[in-house]
């Protein structure tokens, strides 16, 4: 299983999209668990411009809806929030990973199953669109690529 | 009293002292421990973390903490509708449990969902399978989640957001002894090298 999952995650190099003044690398996200109706998605963020800008929404055809969220630990306590919008400092890099800031997918149609791909549109205060593709690894993934822990 | 004796005597009473001021240290550092403890529930917490509990299994079939005695616990308590925090939480279980190898066998590692109002038997079995076979989802009435959580000093609560919820939630993993008792913890994002070491001590331990 975790073979396939290395083999798969060599396969699908993960895809970097430039916008204008924006970059989007790294898009992944986790296999739906279960009958789990939620999803995360991680990505890096990159204002290459010299003006601010914000990620006001997102969009993908696989969920219902889409929200910004963040994961914070407060203590030994986990808390998750919902974000309206997230800034970007000229030249900031904002990364999504896995307990801060993700993408949550909420009500996925179907299962997201690992080695699939799918579209997500990111929608900036600029009123920029920016769409990558999301490479869905294991339920329990770290990261884009698989790490073998052994 | 002979020379001998006095010697003696004198040794005696260093002993005493010495024994003593190591007596005072100790209870120093117990003293710093349980104060520490008490905030963080270290393994050298006075007061027992865990005890009596009365679940439903991933089977819809009625568990107490007695249908696992003989076993190391893992429980983690979580909820379903968590794309971020649990994932982690059970992926970490999973590969820990990998690196156990066949010690594995003696731990039985339990997710127990905070959420009963969504998490059914069914949905948590489903979940907990997706990350190790061995994981078994534990749910409940509110009162029987809301019960344990207490036993183990767990702190959980519900948040409105929009129009559904989220859980905020303890993100510690505890380790309980085949007898039932407190062994440890771990808190969030400890290294899954760190929890199979120590996994490891405890189970050879026991053996041995
Ligand atoms: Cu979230």
């Amino acid at each position: 299983m975790k073979i396939v999952a290395l083999l798969l995650a060599l396969l699908c190099a993960t895809s970097t999209v430039q916008a204008a003044d924006l970059t989007v690398r790294d898009a992944w996200a986790r296999a739906t668990a279960g009958q789990s109706k939620i999803g995360s998605a991680y990505l890096t963020l990159k204002n290459t411009g010299a003006t601010a800008d914000r990620l006001v929404s997102a969009t993908a055809p696989v969920a219902g809806a889409v929200e910004l969220h963040t994961s914070i630990q407060d203590g030994d306590v986990m808390r998750m929030q919902k974000l309206d919008t997230i800034d970007l400092a000229p030249d900031a890099t904002v990364e999504f990973k896995p307990s801060g800031l993700h993408i949550m997918l909420v009500d996925v149609a179907a299962p997201l199953k690992q080695g699939a791909r799918f579209p997500l549109t990111l929608t900036f205060a600029s009123g920029q669109n920016v769409t990558v593709e999301v490479a869905v690894m294991g339920p329990g993934a770290s990261g884009p690529t698989v790490t073998h822990q052994h | 009293m002979s020379p001998e004796a006095q010697r003696g005597l004198k040794r005696a009473g260093l002993i005493l002292l010495i024994g003593g001021g190591f007596l005072a240290v100790a209870l120093g550092i117990g003293w710093v421990q349980t104060q520490r403890s008490a905030q963080t529930a270290a393994d050298t917490s006075p007061v027992p973390i865990g005890g009596p509990f009365t679940l439903m299994d991933e089977n819809g079939q009625a568990v107490t903490d007695q249908t696992y005695r003989g076993k190391w616990l893992l429980v983690f308590f979580g909820f379903t509708h968590c794309p971020d925090v649990c994932p982690t939480a059970l992926n970490d279980i999973a590969l820990t449990l990998d690196q156990l190898g066949p010690l594995a066998a003696s731990v039985q590692p339990l997710f127990v969902t905070v959420d009963p109002e969504r998490d059914t038997p069914e949905i948590v079995k489903d979940y907990t399978d997706a990350f190790h076979p061995s994981i078994v989802g534990l749910t409940g009435t509110p009162e029987q989640i809301a019960d344990t959580a207490k036993t183990y000093r767990v702190y959980f609560k519900k948040v409105p957001q929009g129009d559904t919820y989220t859980m905020d939630h303890s993100g510690i993993t505890y380790v309980m002894a085949p007898d039932g008792k407190f062994a440890a913890h771990f808190s969030p994002r400890t290294p899954i090298d760190t929890m199979a070491a120590k996994l490891r001590g405890l189970i050879s331990g026991k053996k041995s």
